[in-house]
């Protein structure tokens, strides 16, 4: 009975001994400066002035945040592009369905101005 | 037509929701037009379904509507369902149609009462469950509505709450009705353990093979059925609520405390007479009882001053003959008397009212006299119900009354002492209501000027519905005319189905003992008569004639007098015997067992509870990772266990 | 039935159809004008639909897209349940959302997607599909919890949910792996028709599985000790949102647990104990935390909780009895429940206030009615007869009971007798206390009294005809499995 969890029991130890060794490895081999210059953020040029929390306006994460959502709808597409010859018509229609449902989104996303600019 | 046997206490009930939820918002005629219509209808649909059950052949006059199943557990099932025959078809017109009358009263009588729109609420709520009660096809739903009643009865008693003699009386007749409910609770347990149904049907056909007649059981199952009818009914020894009740408005007397609710324990010995007529014992005892409480209050009434009080001794009285005809097992003229009690008592009552409200609500009789010539109608009602009530020949309470009185002595469960008892009781009853006429409507004046000014016959809402009971009171009794005078007795041919099996055994039973003699039953009845007459004569000469010989009696018999005026001091009996103890041991279970025992008990709990519910609180910290770490020691635990196991 | 079915059978999905309409057309509508006080309406009429078109599939056993999807009265009647809280939320809503300045169309669109993502998640074989249903659920829930964005509570009830969710829908996620780890499906009939064989090639893995599928659900129902999200979430949410959630998403998790572990997987004994801990747990915790309570919203919470428990205890039983009497008490709970939410609700469209108990005191002299409505739904939940709450408690412990669980009775009926304490406080609280500060007036909406209504109704309506109730629920037992 014991014996059929010991894969369980093993995928449990190497997860562990993974994460484990490479955290190791890094404090034993890397190799460390302690220089002050270390800790500035650019190693040359300026010295930065004023707080790096300065607030990005939330446009910028709005529309990465969008882009990213219809960019993987859209990876929909490839596979169904592949065999679309022979889905035929109802491969064709379920892929306006799709579509159509996405667009709806699309256009919420406009009608609510998250695309705009201003 | 059966199929809407439902909406008979349903409308009523339409009646309640509409005036109760409107907590009297409506205008008052609104009120009172929807109070009474709702009664009329289901007085109508009654009147259609008793010819409908009246067109059908004798054998199946019996009509079973199950709404739907109320509970089930079990074995155990209980219907909401109810039950048309012969029996409940003629209560369902008694309480309806006499229900239907004393609303229209109450318009008259009520009128400035401010709590208007409560009164027709809880008067249509009361006729809801009175017809539940009748109209149910097994026990429980039945209780539903006897409880119904007594809910009723005691909100309308305290009706005027703010009088503290009202609140106090709505409570002792609540408390003494529960404990004839418990005892009614009771023999329902042993019905159901026994028999294992509760329907009336089931429970009648499968009696006689479940019980062993005459034995222990059904005797104690009957007894304790009729211990639950006596605290209903007003009999030995739970009748002390009734005279108290009388604080309640006028009306309430009449519909509750005299025609319609009081009589449900003599309804609910009639529906199970297959179960009482097995049982002689408890038979003996429900005569006997019934006979003694009906010659008990009359003894009260003879020396009771306040008009309404006589009319509630009287109401026990005229009960305990009802429970002497279910005694002797005579069922069915227990149910003729019932409908005519309903009739001449109701409109005793209503008469009552309308004396209290032309005397501004004066109920001594020893501050009126001579009102005939004031109050015509008044009289006139009032003295076609004395005759009824008395057993004039021709009046209603006549032949219902001579039938149980016969029965009492020829039926195989009467005998002569029955007999003797109710005799006298029917010469009392006659001397103490025409003490009543001629204290109240002859002589001399003896309000106070005051009164006498404000004097006036009561309005037409009050009058009609007088003039119809008065109807009713004379000619009411001829359906149900004796054998003796040559008529069928269409009364008792009618309730035949109900008692078939009863019929039988009592058939069976007289072959051994002696048939009835007519020459004997007409000698008993013109002795009843006789002695009726005599009676009548002395209240006349005592009370009309010459006044100074109630004085002199009073003086001659003070002592007997003062037991009588004073009730047997059966109150203050019970207040030293019952309630003081009960009072004594209530206190201590509330200073000792109570606050010390239990309270410590619940205390400690309550504040255990409350220690851990404080620490408990202690881990609801708000913070998400909290809140993932009790989550995640759940998920180990669990795989742990699942898989570990 | 067959398997194999490659037709795809659109009727089946008519009434999650329905529902995707009027929520794309809200979407849509917002370029209009007035989309915020058409929004609703759409709404409304979506729901109507869905439900027309649910008695339409009354009775019907079908399945379709490939097997993907059943269609079977077990189905049918969640959608219904479905449909029912969905309608009853939607018109607790309006009001209040106008009041607050959030009656914004997006809210509606929500409701309806979430709705929707239930009635996938109770009317499928495929442990794939219910984990689709269950997020489609679920990530609309997020955003209601924090719809109201301005208040800081709401948004943190929001951000807590999504993380606490995303948290057991991994575990759940994970359970079905290893599911399909062992048995290379996810549909659940092929696993349970194989179940023997599978179980003794791979335990661990099948067990493992159970469990964590196990603590998914359990975490959407609030059992214990999956509940810590519960009160923060039910507190901060707007409260037409927590009246949703409290009966939405638990019905659907009560209908993927029935389907998964009690069709499923019924003869797995040491299920039942699992289930017999987390129902105890379940009650007891809900119950005494909901002691101390001094804010309403958090209070239902907690007794949410605790109720949630004594569905677990049907679950625990099983059978056909407890099965039916889980759905009769969910049926119930929702009525009344949703009821006492909406008189929630009506009391926070007043200004200023946050349901807490001193703002109770005075309504049953200035509003009897509205006092008397709250005190029925109070006793029904601590389950007094003749409401609908002492028949379903009623039915569930018989059942537990009949199939020996004396003890699990005797507890769940010592929490019911410990919950009257705080559900009275309520009624008291409302009828007796007094204070210096007067009481404000409520402002009654239609749309709040149609809600009271049907919910009153519901409440007495099924404490009085309970065996019909009954009889409804059992006709719901057959399933796909």
């Amino acid at each position: 009975m014991f014996a059929t969890f010991y894969p369980i029991l093993f995928l449990f130890i190497l997860a562990g001994i993974i994460a484990g060794v490479f955290v190791f490895l890094s404090i034993f081999f890397g190799y460390r400066t302690k220089l002050g210059r270390k800790g500035d953020p650019y190693e040359c040029g300026l010295k930065p002035q004023g707080t790096t929390k300065d607030p990005v306006p939330i446009k910028f994460y709005l529309v990465a945040i969008l882009f990213i959502l219809f960019d993987i709808e859209v990876v929909f597409l490839y596979p169904w592009a592949v065999i679309s010859r022979k889905l035929g018509l109802f491969g064709f229609t379920e892929m306006i369905v799709f579509v159509i449902i996405l667009l709806v989104g699309y256009f919420y996303v406009l009608g609510r101005g998250a695309l705009k600019w201003e | 037509m059966s199929e809407y046997l439902f909406l008979v206490p349903l409308f009523p009930l339409i009646g309640f929701l509409i005036n109760g939820l409107l907590l009297g918002r409506l205008p008052r005629s609104m009120i009172a037009f929807i109070a009474c219509v709702s009664v009329g209808l289901s007085f109508i649909l009654s009147l259609f379904l008793f010819f409908g059950l009246k067109a059908m052949p004798p054998e199946i006059r019996i009509v079973e509507q199950v709404l739907f199943n109320w509970i089930i557990a079990g074995s155990f099932h209980a219907n909401i369902g109810f039950m048309l025959d012969p029996l409940s078809a003629v209560m369902i017109m008694v309480v309806s149609g006499v229900g239907f009358l004393i609303h229209i009263y109450s318009i008259g009588y009520m009128r400035g009462d401010t709590g208007y729109g409560r009164y027709f609420a809880y008067l249509n709520l009361f006729m809801f469950s009175m017809l539940i009660l009748v109209l149910a096809d097994n026990f429980l739903f039945m209780f539903v509505g006897w409880e119904g009643v007594g809910l009723c009865s005691y909100l309308l008693i305290g009706f005027w709450f703010e009088k503290k003699s009202a609140s106090d009386a709505g409570k002792k007749a609540f408390i003494t009705n529960r404990v004839g409910d418990f005892g009614f609770l009771l023999g329902m347990f042993i019905i159901f353990w026994q028999v294992g149904s509760l329907n009336f049907t089931e429970v009648m056909a499968s009696a006689p093979q479940v019980f062993v007649s005459g034995g222990v059981l059904i005797t104690v199952t009957c007894l304790l059925l009729f211990f639950g009818a006596t605290g209903k009914s007003a009999q030995i020894p739970l009748y002390v609520w009734l005279p108290d009740a009388m604080e309640g408005p006028t009306p309430v007397s009449a519909l509750i405390h005299a025609a319609t609710m009081v009589t449900a324990g003599v309804y609910m010995i009639v529906r199970t007479n297959v179960l009482f007529i097995m049982a002689p014992d408890a038979l003996m005892v429900v005569a006997i009882i019934g006979v003694v409480t009906a010659f008990y209050a009359a003894t009260i009434g003879l020396a009771q001053n306040d008009i309404k009080r006589v009319l509630a001794y009287s109401t026990i009285s005229q009960l305990g003959y009802m429970f002497l005809a279910c005694g002797v097992a005579a069922f069915s003229a227990g149910i003729f008397h019932l409908m005519t009690h309903a009739f001449f008592k109701a409109l005793l009552f209503m008469c009552a009212g309308s004396v209290i409200h032309a005397m501004s609500g004066q109920q001594d009789m020893r501050y009126m006299g001579g009102l005939k010539k004031y109050l015509p109608i008044t009289f006139l009602s009032m003295l076609m119900a004395t005759f009824a009530i008395s057993g004039i020949p021709g009046f209603s309470g006549f032949f219902s009354k001579d039938e149980i009185l016969w029965k009492s002595f020829s039926s195989p469960f009467g005998n002569y002492i029955l007999w003797a008892v109710g005799f006298i009781t029917a010469g009392l009853t006659a001397f103490y209501m025409f003490r009543l006429i001629y204290l109240t409507f002859y002589g001399k004046e003896r309000m106070d000027e005051k009164t006498k000014a404000h004097i006036h016959e009561s309005p037409k809402s009050m009058t009609v519905p007088l003039i119809i009971l008065a109807i009713l009171s004379v000619i009411g009794g001829w359906v149900g005319l004796p054998h003796l005078f040559g008529f069928t007795n269409n009364f008792e041919h009618w309730l035949e189905p109900v008692m078939r099996k009863t019929n039988q055994i009592i058939a069976a039973r007289r072959i051994n003992e002696a048939v009835g003699e007519t020459g004997i039953e007409w000698g008993l009845m013109i002795a009843t008569v006789a002695l009726v007459l005599i009676s009548i004569y002395f209240a006349y000469l005592i009370y009309n004639k010459r006044t100074e010989l109630a004085t002199s009696l009073r003086e001659k018999f003070s002592s007997v007098h003062k037991l009588l005026l004073n009730k047997y001091y059966i109150d203050e009996f019970y207040g030293a015997i019952v309630i003081r103890p009960l009072i004594y041991f209530s206190l201590f279970l509330w200073k000792v067992i109570d606050v010390a025992v239990i309270d410590g008990f619940i205390n400690g709990m309550a504040s255990s509870y409350d220690d851990v519910s404080g620490t408990l609180r202690t881990m609801q910290t708000g913070r998400v990772r909290t809140y993932a770490t009790i989550f995640l020691a759940g998920v180990v635990i669990i795989i742990a266990y699942m898989v570990f196991y | 039935m067959d398997l194999t079915s490659a037709s795809i059978n659109f009727s089946i999905i008519y009434p999650e159809i329905s529902l995707l309409i009027a929520a794309a057309l809200i979407l849509v509508s917002v370029f209009h004008k007035s989309a915020n006080r058409i929004a609703p309406y759409i709404a409304l009429i979506g729901i109507v639909v869905s439900i027309a078109m649910i008695f339409k599939q009354w009775g019907h056993q079908e399945s379709g897209f490939f097997g993907m999807i059943t269609c079977d009265s077990f189905g049918v009647t969640f959608k219904l349940i479905f449909d029912v809280t969905a309608l009853l939320s939607l018109l607790i809503a309006h009001r209040y959302m106008i009041s607050k300045g959030i009656n914004r169309p997006e809210f509606y669109a929500l409701l309806l997607i979430s709705t929707m993502g239930m009635m996938v998640m109770a009317n499928t074989t495929d442990l794939i599909v219910i984990f689709l249903g269950l997020e489609i659920m679920s990530v609309p829930l997020y955003v209601m919890a924090g719809f109201a964005k301005r208040s800081l509570w709401s948004s943190e009830a929001g951000i807590k949910y999504f993380i606490m969710g995303a948290f057991a829908s991994s575990f759940l996620l994970m359970g079905i792996a290893f599911i399909y780890g062992a048995s290379s499906t996810t549909d659940l009939r092929r696993i349970v028709a194989d179940f023997h064989f599978i179980m003794s090639n791979s335990p661990a893995y099948m067990l493992t599985g159970m469990a964590l599928i196990l603590v998914g659900f359990g975490f959407k129902i609030g059992a214990v000790p999956f509940h810590s999200w519960v009160p923060d979430v039910y507190e901060g949410a707007p409260t037409p949102v927590t009246a949703f959630f409290s009966v939405g998403p638990k019905a659907a998790g009560i209908a993927a647990l029935l389907r998964i572990f009690i069709f499923g997987f019924a003869n797995v004994m040491m299920l039942s104990t699992v289930f017999w801990v987390l129902a105890v747990l379940t009650m007891s915790v809900g119950n005494i935390l909901a002691l101390k309570q001094n804010n309403i919203k958090r209070l239902l919470a907690y007794s949410s909780i605790a109720h949630a428990g004594y569905i677990l205890v049907a679950l625990t039983v099983g059978g056909n009895d407890a099965i039916s009497a889980a759905i009769f008490y969910l049926v119930a709970y929702i009525m009344f429940n949703l009821g006492a939410f909406a008189v929630v609700t009506l009391m926070e469209t007043r200004s200023g206030c946050k349901s807490d108990f001193s703002e109770l005191v005075g309504l049953a002299k200035v509003h009897p009615y509205l006092a008397a409505v709250l005190t029925l739904f109070m006793f029904a939940l601590a389950g007094f007869p003749p409401t609908a709450g002492f028949f379903g408690k009623f039915y569930i412990f018989s059942a537990a009971i009949k199939s020996g669980y004396i003890w699990l009775a005797v507890i769940g009926m010592l929490n019911s007798f410990l919950s009257v304490y705080y559900y009275l406080r309520v009624v008291k609280t409302s009828y007796f206390d007094s204070s210096d500060k007067s009481f404000i007036p409520v402002k009654y909406s239609l749309s709040i009294i149609i809600v009271l209504v049907i919910t009153v109704i519901g409440t007495l309506g099924i404490g009085l005809f309970p065996q019909q109730f009954l009889n409804w629920s059992q006709s719901a037992l057959f399933a796909f499995l």
